[in-house]
C-alpha cells in the first residue's frame, strides 16, 4: 500500500484528531477511526479521494452527498474490500492496510451493507451466531465430536444471541429462514449480525432504505440504544435527513468523491457548497 | 592434405548438425500443424459450449454427445445408405441442428429459472440418454466412417507433408469461423443473440423474442457440433457410443481455457489446447499428455482465474 | 409472515426435540444397515445384494462427503472420484505391506488403512483447495474436473501403482460379509461427525461463506480457511470409501475413477437435496439399487435410468411444476391429514 501506511508503527500511539469532528465527550480519547487521504481510483477515474475523518470512540456520525458521490467506496475502502490506492486507515490507533476483510472485522470494524446480504438459507438465530462466532474459541474436534467445550460454547452462543435478538424484538421469529423475512426485519438483522461480531466502530449503509416514517423514527431510536449500551462509535450513510440530522453528531459531505463539508448538522444545514451540491447552482436554476 | 580431412572433417561435422537442426524445425512445424488442425476441431466444439453457456449459462454437458450423434449420421447414410459426402454431411448437420432445438425445448426450457446445477444435472442426463440411444441403434462394436473426400497430400520441402484431412479441417475451421464472426457481429440476429446473453430480461423489453434467439443458438452450436463430427470422422475414421465425450470434455476445458462465454476465447482456447497436446506428445511424454494438458489448464487459470480472454466481472458491493 | 411473527416466543431450542431430522438421518442409516446385515448374515440377501453391499456404503461416503463441498460449500466439484482413487491405492498398498510384512489381522489393519487413505486423500484435498482459493463457479468446476483426469492419467502411468492394468489387491481381498461391518461403521461415523460438524461454529461459517461470501468476511469468517478445511475433510471421506472399495475387489484401476464416476457422485448428491445429508443416503442406496432393479430389462436399463433422471431434475426444479410438487410434498400431505384430524375432532366436539 501506500509508504504512509508502511512507516506508520505498528504499535499503538495517540494521534492528534486530524480534522475534528468528535464530540466533546470524547475529546481526549484516541478516535476510534482516523482516515487521513484515502483515496482509490478506477481505471483513472478518482472514485474517492483524498478522504480524511476522524470518528471519536462514542460518536454517531454521518455520511452523506449526491448519489454516485462514493459514500459506499468509502465503506469498502474502510473494510478493506477495496484495497485503497493511497491513504491511511488507523483503528484505535492501528493502521489496517494489506489486512483482510475478516482481519478487519475482527479489528474492530463490522458493517451493513446497501444491498442487503444476508445468510438467506441460514436461520435467523444461525445469522447472528455467525456473528457471534468469533468470539468463542472452539477448534475442529471440538465440533466434529460434540465435546463438553463444544456445549458449553453453544449453550452461551445461544443466550448472547437471542440477548441481540432482543434489541429489535426479534426472538420471537429466530427460527424463521432469514430469506424469508419482510425487507424491515432483513435489515434489522443485518444491523445485529454486525453487532454481534463485538464492534468498535459500526458502519450502517442506508439502515432507513425502504422502511417507512415510523419505522424509521424507531431505527433512529434503535441507532442510539445501541450505542449508549454497547458504547461504540456509529457512521452511517442514509439519504433520508430527518434521520441524519436527527441522530448524527458530525456530518460528513461527499460529492465526486471528495469531502466538500464536515461539521455538526446545523453547520452542514446551512452550507452553500453542499446546497449546491444537493441542488445544483442558484443561477441554473433561475435559468431553468 | 592432412588440413584439408580436418577441414572437411569439421565442415560434415557442422552440415550434419545444420541438417539436425532443419529436421528438428521441421518436425516443429509438422507438430505445430497437427496441433492447430486437432485445436480447430476442438476450437468447433468449444464454440458451442461457450455460445451456449454465453445466452443460456449453462454447461451443455450433452454437447459432445451431438458430435457423436453428427458422426453416427454421416456413417449411416454415407455408409449404409449410400448417399454422396455431401448429402450425408448436409443431413448430418441439419439434424444436429434439430436436435439441439429440441433437447432445448424439452429438457432446458422449462430450466430457465432454474439453479445452473439442475440444469447442468439434466445436461448429464441428457448425454447419457443420447449415448444410450446409440448404442440401442449401432450397439457397442466401433463403427468406421468411409473416406468421405480424397485430398493429396501437400509436400513442401523435403520433409513436411499436410494431410488431405489436415488441410481440409483447417480450411473448414477457417470458413466457419469467419462466418460465425461476421454472423454475430454484424447481423441482426447476431446482436439479437449477444443482447441475450447480456440481460435476458433488457433484450425482452427490447422486443427480442428470446426464446427463439435462444433457440437459434442451440442450433448453431450444434451445427458446429456437426463440423466437428465431420472433422473428427475424416481423421479418426472410428466411432463409438462414447466417442463425444473425450472431445467434449476436452473441448469444455478449452472454452474455459479461453475464458467462457467468450466466441475468441473460444477458438484460441480450441487452437492452444490442440497445440498443447500436440507439442507434449511430441516432445514430453505420450503418456502424461492429459496430465501436461490439464495441469496447464489449472495453471492458467490460478494465473487468470477468468481464462484467456474472459471478462473480469467485479461483484458490487 | 406476519402471523408467523406474531406466535408466541418460542425459545425451546431445536436440539432439545426428540425427533429433530438429524436423529431421524441417524435412525435411517442405523435401520439400513440393520436390515442389510440381518439379511446378509442370516443369508437370505440374494447373491446381488451381498455383492452390493460394500458399493452402497462406498457410494453413500462418496455422496454425503461431496454433499458437504456442493451442499454446504457451494462449490461445485466434478473431480470427488479422484479422492477415492488416492485413498484406494494408498489404504490398499498400505494393507498390502502390512500384510505381508507382519500378517496383521483385518480388525487393525482395515481401521489403520481407513486412516491412512483418507490421509493421504486429505493431502490432495488441500493440494486442489488452493486453486479453489482463487476459483468460483464454473471455473472451479473445471480446475477440479482437471483435477481428476490428471489423477487419473498419472496413477495409470506409474510402475508402482499397476499402470493401465490395476493394482493387484488380491492378497488383501474380503469378502462383503467381513467387510460390512467395517462399512456400516465408516458410514455411520461420517454421518454423524458430518452432522455435529453442521451444528456447529464451523457449519455455521461454512455455510455463511455458501450463502454470501462478501457478509461472511465482512462478519470475520476466514473463507480461505473454511474452503482448505471442507476440501480436506470431503476428501479424508472419500479416501476411506476408497480403501474400502479397494478390499472388496480383487484388482483396482484408475479408469474405474474417471469422470463419470464424479458426476454419477454428484448426481446423488443433487438428487438427494444439496446439503441434505438424509438425502444423500437416501439417494444413494436408491441410485444404486435402480439400476440393479431395472436388470430384467437390460438392453433398456441405462437409457431408462436417463430418461427418468431427467425427468426427475425437471420435476423438482422447474418453476412450471411447483405447484405439482407442493400437492405431492409428503410434509404437506401430512399437514392436511393433521387439519383434516383436527376438523373432524371438532366437529365431535
Amino acid at each position: 500500500m501506500s509508504n504512509f501506511n508502511k512507516n506508520y508503527p505498528k504499535t499503538k500511539m495517540i494521534v492528534p484528531p486530524s480534522n475534528t469532528l468528535i464530540p466533546e465527550r470524547d475529546a481526549d480519547k484516541l478516535p476510534v477511526l482516523d482516515v487521513r487521504n484515502l483515496g482509490i481510483d478506477f481505471g483513472g477515474l478518482k472514485a474517492v479521494d483524498n478522504f480524511t475523518l476522524t470518528i471519536g470512540k462514542t460518536e454517531i456520525a454521518g455520511l452523506i452527498g449526491p448519489n454516485g458521490a462514493g459514500k459506499t467506496t468509502v465503506f469498502n475502502l474502510l473494510t478493506n474490500v477495496y484495497k485503497p490506492t493511497r491513504g491511511a486507515i488507523l483503528l484505535d490507533g492501528e493502521p489496517t492496510a494489506g489486512k483482510e476483510p475478516y482481519e478487519i472485522n475482527k479489528m474492530g470494524i463490522a458493517r451493513t451493507f446497501q444491498n442487503i446480504r444476508l445468510f438467506n438459507e441460514m436461520t435467523v438465530i444461525d445469522n447472528v451466531k455467525v456473528g457471534l462466532g468469533g468470539s468463542v474459541k472452539e477448534n475442529l474436534f471440538d465440533a466434529l465430536f460434540h465435546t463438553p467445550r463444544y456445549r458449553k460454547n453453544e449453550k452461551m452462543l445461544n443466550e448472547k444471541a437471542y440477548e441481540l435478538l432482543g434489541i429489535f424484538g426479534m426472538e420471537d421469529i429466530a427460527k424463521l429462514k432469514a430469506g424469508n423475512l419482510p425487507y424491515g426485519a432483513q435489515r434489522r438483522l443485518e444491523i445485529l449480525r454486525a453487532l454481534a461480531t463485538k464492534p468498535k466502530i459500526l458502519l450502517l449503509d442506508e439502515p432507513a432504505a425502504g422502511m417507512n416514517p415510523s419505522e424509521t423514527a424507531e431505527l433512529m431510536e434503535n441507532i442510539r440504544r445501541i450505542r449508549d449500551t454497547f458504547n461504540i462509535a456509529i457512521m452511517l450513510i442514509e439519504h433520508d435527513m430527518n434521520l441524519v440530522m436527527g441522530i448524527c453528531e458530525g456530518i460528513a459531505v461527499l460529492n465526486f468523491g471528495q469531502i466538500i463539508a464536515k461539521g455538526t448538522p446545523d453547520d452542514i444545514k446551512n452550507n452553500e457548497t453542499v446546497i449546491e451540491a444537493y441542488l445544483g447552482r442558484k443561477e441554473n436554476k433561475k435559468n431553468a | 592434405m592432412r588440413k584439408c580431412v580436418y577441414v572437411g572433417f569439421i565442415v560434415k561435422n557442422i552440415l550434419t548438425i545444420i541438417f539436425r537442426k532443419v529436421t528438428q524445425v521441421t518436425n516443429l512445424i509438422v507438430t505445430l500443424i497437427q496441433g492447430i488442425s486437432l485445436g480447430s476441431i476442438y476450437a468447433l466444439i468449444a464454440l458451442g459450449y461457450t455460445m451456449v453457456y454465453g445466452i443460456a449459462k449453462m454447461l451443455n454437458f450433452a454437447h459432445g454427445d451431438i458430435i457423436m450423434v453428427g458422426a453416427y449420421l454421416i456413417y449411416t447414410s454415407v455408409a449404409l445408405a449410400h448417399c454422396s459426402p455431401i448429402l450425408g454431411i448436409l443431413i448430418s448437420v441439419a439434424s444436429c441442428a434439430l436436435l439441439g432445438i429440441v433437447i432445448e425445448f424439452l429438457a432446458y426450457r422449462l430450466l430457465r429459472r432454474a439453479s445452473s446445477l439442475s440444469v447442468l444435472i439434466t445436461a448429464i442426463g441428457v448425454s447419457y440418454f443420447l449415448q444410450n440411444i446409440a448404442l440401442l441403434v449401432f450397439g457397442s462394436e466401433p463403427k468406421s466412417i468411409p473416406v468421405l473426400f480424397n485430398i493429396p497430400a501437400i509436400q513442401i520441402g523435403n520433409s513436411i507433408t499436410i494431410t488431405g484431412e489436415t488441410m481440409l479441417t483447417l480450411g473448414l475451421t477457417v470458413i466457419i469461423m469467419t462466418a460465425l464472426t461476421i454472423f454475430i457481429n454484424k447481423t441482426k440476429l447476431g446482436k439479437a443473440m449477444r443482447a441475450v446473453s447480456e440481460d435476458k430480461d433488457a433484450a425482452m423489453l427490447m422486443g427480442i423474442n428470446v426464446n427463439r434467439t435462444i433457440s437459434i443458438t442451440f442450433a448453431i452450436g450444434s451445427i458446429m457440433a456437426a463440423f466437428a463430427s465431420l472433422c473428427y470422422g475424416i481423421s479418426y475414421t472410428y466411432i463409438k457410443p462414447t466417442t463425444g465425450s473425450m472431445p467434449g470434455i476436452k473441448a469444455f476445458t478449452a472454452a474455459v481455457f479461453g475464458g467462457i462465454g467468450s466466441i475468441p476465447g473460444a477458438m484460441l482456447g480450441g487452437i492452444l489446447l490442440g497445440v498443447i497436446e500436440k507439442l507434449s506428445m511430441a516432445y514430453i511424454s505420450t503418456q502424461f499428455t492429459d496430465a501436461i494438458v490439464f495441469g496447464v489448464l489449472i495453471l492458467v487459470l490460478i494465473i487468470k482465474p477468468t481464462g484467456l480472454l474472459g471478462k473480469q466481472i467485479r461483484e458490487k458491493v | 409472515m406476519a402471523t408467523q411473527i406474531n406466535k408466541p416466543l418460542e425459545k425451546t431450542p431445536i436440539s432439545k426435540k426428540l425427533l429433530n431430522k438429524d436423529t431421524i438421518t441417524v435412525f435411517i442409516v442405523v435401520a439400513f444397515y440393520a436390515v442389510y446385515s440381518t439379511l446378509i448374515y442370516t443369508n437370505t440377501a440374494g447373491r446381488q445384494m451381498l455383492n452390493m453391499a460394500i458399493t452402497i456404503s462406498c457410494y453413500i461416503l462418496m455422496a454425503v462427503s461431496l454433499n458437504l463441498v456442493v451442499g454446504f460449500l457451494g462449490e461445485l466439484s466434478l473431480g470427488h472420484a479422484a479422492f477415492m482413487s488416492v485413498g484406494a491405492y494408498s489404504g490398499s498398498m498400505l494393507s498390502v505391506a502390512l500384510l505381508q510384512s507382519t500378517a496383521m489381522p483385518l480388525y487393525i489393519r482395515l481401521p489403520l488403512a481407513m486412516i491412512f487413505g483418507g490421509l493421504v486423500a486429505t493431502i490432495f484435498g488441500i493440494i486442489i483447495g488452493i486453486p479453489v482459493l482463487r476459483l468460483n463457479g464454473d471455473y472451479l468446476a473445471i480446475v477440479t474436473l482437471a483435477f481428476g483426469e490428471i489423477v487419473k492419467n498419472v496413477i495409470i502411468n506409474l510402475d508402482f501403482t499397476g499402470g493401465a492394468i490395476g493394482y493387484d489387491t488380491k492378497a488383501i481381498y474380503s469378502t462383503p460379509k467381513a467387510l460390512l461391518p467395517y462399512a456400516a461403521a465408516a458410514v455411520i461415523i461420517s454421518v454423524l461427525l458430518i452432522i455435529n460438524l453442521a451444528k456447529s461454529k464451523h457449519g455455521r461459517a461454512i455455510t455463511a461463506v455458501r450463502d454470501n461470501k462478501i457478509a461472511a468476511s465482512a462478519t470475520g469468517i476466514n473463507i480461505t480457511y473454511y474452503k482448505l478445511m471442507v476440501f480436506a475433510f470431503s476428501a479424508f471421506i472419500a479416501g476411506v470409501a476408497g480403501v474400502l472399495w479397494g478390499h472388496s475387489l480383487s484388482i483396482i484401476k484408475a479408469a474405474k475413477f474417471d469422470f463419470n464416476m464424479s458426476i454419477e457422485i454428484l448426481v446423488i448428491v443433487v438428487l438427494g437435496g444439496m446439503g441434505s445429508i438424509r438425502g444423500s443416503v437416501i439417494a444413494a442406496i436408491l441410485l444404486k439399487v435402480l439400476p440393479e432393479a431395472l436388470r430384467a430389462v437390460d438392453d433398456y436399463r441405462m437409457l431408462i435410468y436417463s430418461l427418468l433422471l431427467i425427468l426427475m431434475m425437471l420435476f423438482n426444479s422447474a418453476p412450471q411444476f411447483a405447484k405439482l410438487r407442493e400437492k405431492l410434498n409428503i410434509k404437506n400431505t401430512l399437514v392436511y391429514f393433521k387439519n383434516r384430524k383436527e376438523k373432524k375432532g371438532g366437529n365431535v366436539e
